[in-house]
């Protein structure tokens, strides 16, 4: 629970968890199963070149800053809150901004090595290594970037009254779950695409 | 019974303008609203099955031409198991479950009705298909490549991808919602192993739809981008595999069945110790066998492809899992008729169904043992063997079960009670009508007769077991008249039922009929799994007399404080489903839509929840 001093609803809870932590936590469950099927087809698809462009376009080195700067944002996003439950509203907004800065980072990454991809002949239609690649990091990017208007959001929230000392901080909770799901989902993409 | 104040049920939280509908986030209105609206679409896939049906009762006939006829059987399946009977199931579920828990309503309400409306737009946007250049027509299981550019250039198969997908996020929202509100809006002592069994398979098909579907997302999002994108997920000619859909289908395909199947076994679990008298025999067992039927259910998927060629380990591996099955389900079978045994029976309408659920839920078993195994299955793949099977499932089990709910909580919703012999004539005759057409099918099956054909010729001896199908499902279709006309009369007229017409044992029928719109003035304090039967027994008297499960009607309860009415879910909704309309029409329309669901997500952000 956020904080003791504020009640959240006058609905009694079962176990005692929040009902939206719950139910997050019953979306993300969903979600795990979403994006391991698109990491299965990757997984199908990887070697399935016609001859076309493959693995080996990956670019390894960019990848691996992007990657850097994705998890250091959950980081930043643990800092977040952190700061806005301590009362610290100015700590937790610079935290945030950096947690949208480092998304809009990783972001810029992902168009840049798109844009590459398709320079070199590689498009969701030359072959499955690019439709798969181009489905499954597509999908998370678009997580990412729903992540990133969702934080800008809760941001500009911030200005408006919300997230005071003592007051309900589901808000900053409910995208940092998010966010660190997306974090996670990366992480098996970037190892198994991208390492393996 | 007690009659506190008048013959005349209070059920002015049914009444009430259009707009109050349209805003409404009470569980019990939204019910309702299922209600009306899945068995709305229930007569239309049962008119589709009568053309078909039509179509099929003499050799060599036209009176639906084939492409026609391809589209009706594809929108028979998709309309009766995505528009029918998942959302019947789901009207129980807002019905029940927080009436059975001792909560005043879902934990998300606003969520509730979103995934309504969501549900309602999505089923129009699938059906305008037939007004708008042609329905689907690859199936209910889409198979690639029957889906692919080349073969259907035009919308039909994008209505139906794109109609899957809006409908499986409503039930996916939906689902979410269940499972919060069962986990965390139980009545204090309401353990786990004091839920009513409904609500247990309620939470188990709540979690079979949340991990089942990304499967089907997922799959037709690549079909999507294979149509959209020139992709070829699904295609041979790039690189592609056409057998990759079956297995994202039936990953999800094979759960889907019993996401059909779990809420209509709760229904009877609830009927059968009811007009039995006695408790649910093993409880526990029957709750973890409907847990390990939702297991064992994504180990088994490939038991629809035998036929593909997936070799012999394969092949063995999912007939040992698709036999396992039946263990679990016997286990539940043999429980139901233990809980008979002894008991002292009474035959109302709804007891009749539900025993009649669960003979011929063993039929339809049955031939599931023999379809799961490879060298059956590869002599009666794709014949009407398979079509009588999945119909004594989800016919003989699923709607059979979920028509007895219909009689037997119909008082829970109008405060009467539906007439019981008109309820038993329709008994009958949907008994009689469905054993007719169905389990002709099953020789039909043997004989060779192959499912999906438009015609076949006279000299086979299709001919009088095609004859008797066709009689038995117009039969039905009597049956549903005497049901309907049953229904709309009891509404009205029926005899007054009070809160507690069958002697029931849980939660619900410890309040009036229909339940005030907090449900419960005072959340009750459970100590068993059947706490009315204790509160009636215990102190001696009827429901009504017992002070510490009654509600009070004279009480002031201005104190609960219930949601407010909110209109952002149905322009959420609208805004979704818009898009969609504009990746068929034209992208003005995505846009449009865009716009109004951000605007509603916003103004349901802003809006003061409760």
């Amino acid at each position: 629970m956020s904080s003791p001093s504020h009640v959240e609803h006058e609905h009694h809870s079962s176990t005692g968890l929040d009902n939206r932590k719950l139910a997050v936590w019953a979306f993300l469950g969903s979600e795990t199963m979403f994006f391991g099927c698109f990491i299965l087809v990757m997984l199908i698809n990887k070697h399935n070149t016609l001859g076309g462009q493959g693995q080996e376009i990956l670019d390894l080195a960019l990848t691996s800053v992007t990657t850097f700067v994705l998890l250091t944002s959950s980081l930043s996003m643990v800092l977040s809150l952190a700061a806005f439950r301590n009362g610290s509203i100015v700590w937790g907004r610079i935290w945030l901004g950096l947690v949208i800065l480092m998304g809009i980072v990783f972001l810029g990454g992902q168009v840049y090595e798109f844009s590459e991809f398709v320079h070199h002949g590689l498009t969701p239609s030359t072959n499955l290594f690019g439709a798969s690649f181009f489905t499954l990091v597509g999908f998370h990017g678009a997580h990412v970037a729903i992540g990133v208007l969702w934080l800008t959001t809760v941001f500009v929230y911030s200005y408006r009254g919300r997230f005071k000392s003592g007051s309900d901080m589901w808000g900053i909770e409910f995208v940092g779950l998010y966010w660190h799901f997306v974090d996670l989902v990366w992480v098996a993409i970037f190892t198994l695409i991208y390492l393996v | 019974m007690a009659t506190l104040s008048a013959n005349v049920p209070d059920t002015r939280i049914f009444s009430g303008t259009a707009w109050s509908w349209i805003t409404t986030v009470d569980h019990k209105r939204i019910a309702v609203l299922y209600l009306v609206t899945s068995l709305g679409f229930f007569l239309v896939g049962g008119l589709e099955a009568l053309l078909l049906r039509l179509q099929l009762s003499r050799p060599e006939l036209d009176i639906v031409a084939p492409d026609r006829f391809v589209e009706l059987f594809t929108m028979h399946g998709t309309t009766m198991v995505f528009l029918a009977l998942m959302p019947l199931s789901a009207a129980f579920f807002n019905l029940l479950i927080p009436l059975m828990i001792g909560a005043r309503d879902v934990a998300f309400p606003r969520l509730n009705a979103l995934s309504y409306w969501i549900y309602l737009f999505g089923g129009i946007f699938i059906n305008i298909s037939f007004v708008a250049g042609g329905a689907p027509n690859a199936g209910w299981f889409g198979y690639a490549p029957l889906t692919a550019v080349q073969f259907e250039s035009t919308h039909a198969i994008d209505f139906w991808a794109f109609g899957l997908q809006i409908l499986g996020i409503s039930s996916i929202l939906a689902s979410i919602n269940f499972i919060v509100t069962i986990i965390n809006m139980r009545a204090p002592g309401m353990t786990l192993n004091r839920m009513p069994m409904f609500v247990w398979m309620s939470m188990i098909t709540a979690f079979l739809i949340i991990f089942a579907f990304p499967a089907i997302t997922v799959g037709l999002i690549l079909l999507i981008f294979d149509r959209y994108l020139s992709t070829s997920f699904f295609l041979p000619g790039g690189g592609g595999d056409p057998i990759l859909w079956q297995h994202m289908f039936w990953v999800f395909g094979h759960p889907e069945v019993y996401i059909l199947i779990l809420p209509a076994m709760g229904i009877v679990s609830e009927i059968l110790p009811t007009f039995s008298r006695k408790p649910l025999f093993g409880y526990a067992v029957v709750a973890y066998s409907g847990a390990a039927i939702a297991l064992l259910g994504f180990g088994v998927w490939t038991h629809h492809m035998f036929t593909v060629g997936l070799g012999p380990i394969a092949d063995t591996a999912f007939a040992i899992s698709t036999m396992a099955i039946a263990v679990p389900t016997g286990v539940k079978i043999f429980n139901w008729i233990a809980t008979l045994y002894g008991g002292s029976i009474s035959f109302k309408t709804p007891m009749l169904f539900a025993i009649g659920m669960v003979a011929m839920f063993i039929i339809g078993g049955l031939s599931g043992v023999i379809l799961g195994s490879p060298p059956i299955d590869s002599q009666t793949q794709d014949t009407y063997f398979v079509v009588a099977h999945l119909h004594y499932v989800l016919f003989g089990g699923t709607v059979f079960g979920l028509f007895a709910g219909i009689y037997h909580w119909f008082s829970k919703i109008t405060g009467r009670l539906m007439h019981d012999g008109w309820g038993k004539v329709h008994f009958i005759l949907m008994m009689l009508g469905f054993n007719l057409t169905f389990l002709p099918q099953h020789l039909l099956g043997i004989d060779g007769m192959p499912r999906r054909i438009h015609t076949y010729p006279s000299d086979m001896g299709f001919d009088l077991w095609n004859m008797l199908s066709t009689i038995g499902a117009f039969m039905i279709a009597l049956s549903i008249v005497v049901f309907a006309v049953n229904a709309l009369r009891s509404t009205r007229s029926g005899e007054v039922a009070g809160s507690d017409p069958w002697d029931g044992g849980t939660l619900e029928w410890t309040i009036p009929s229909p339940p005030p719109v907090y449900n419960f003035a005072e959340i009750p304090v459970v100590n068993s799994q059947y706490p009315a039967w204790d509160a009636k027994r215990g102190s001696g008297h009827t429901g009504a007399d017992n002070p510490t499960l009654e509600h009070d009607p004279n009480a002031s309860h201005s104190n609960i404080h219930m949601p407010n009415p909110s209109y952002w879910p149905i322009l959420l909704a609208a805004g979704l489903v818009l898009a969609a309309c504009g990746l068929i029409f034209h992208q003005v329309l995505i846009l449009l839509g865009a716009m109004i669901f951000g605007i509603s997500l916003f103004g349901w952000i802003e809006e003061p929840a409760a």
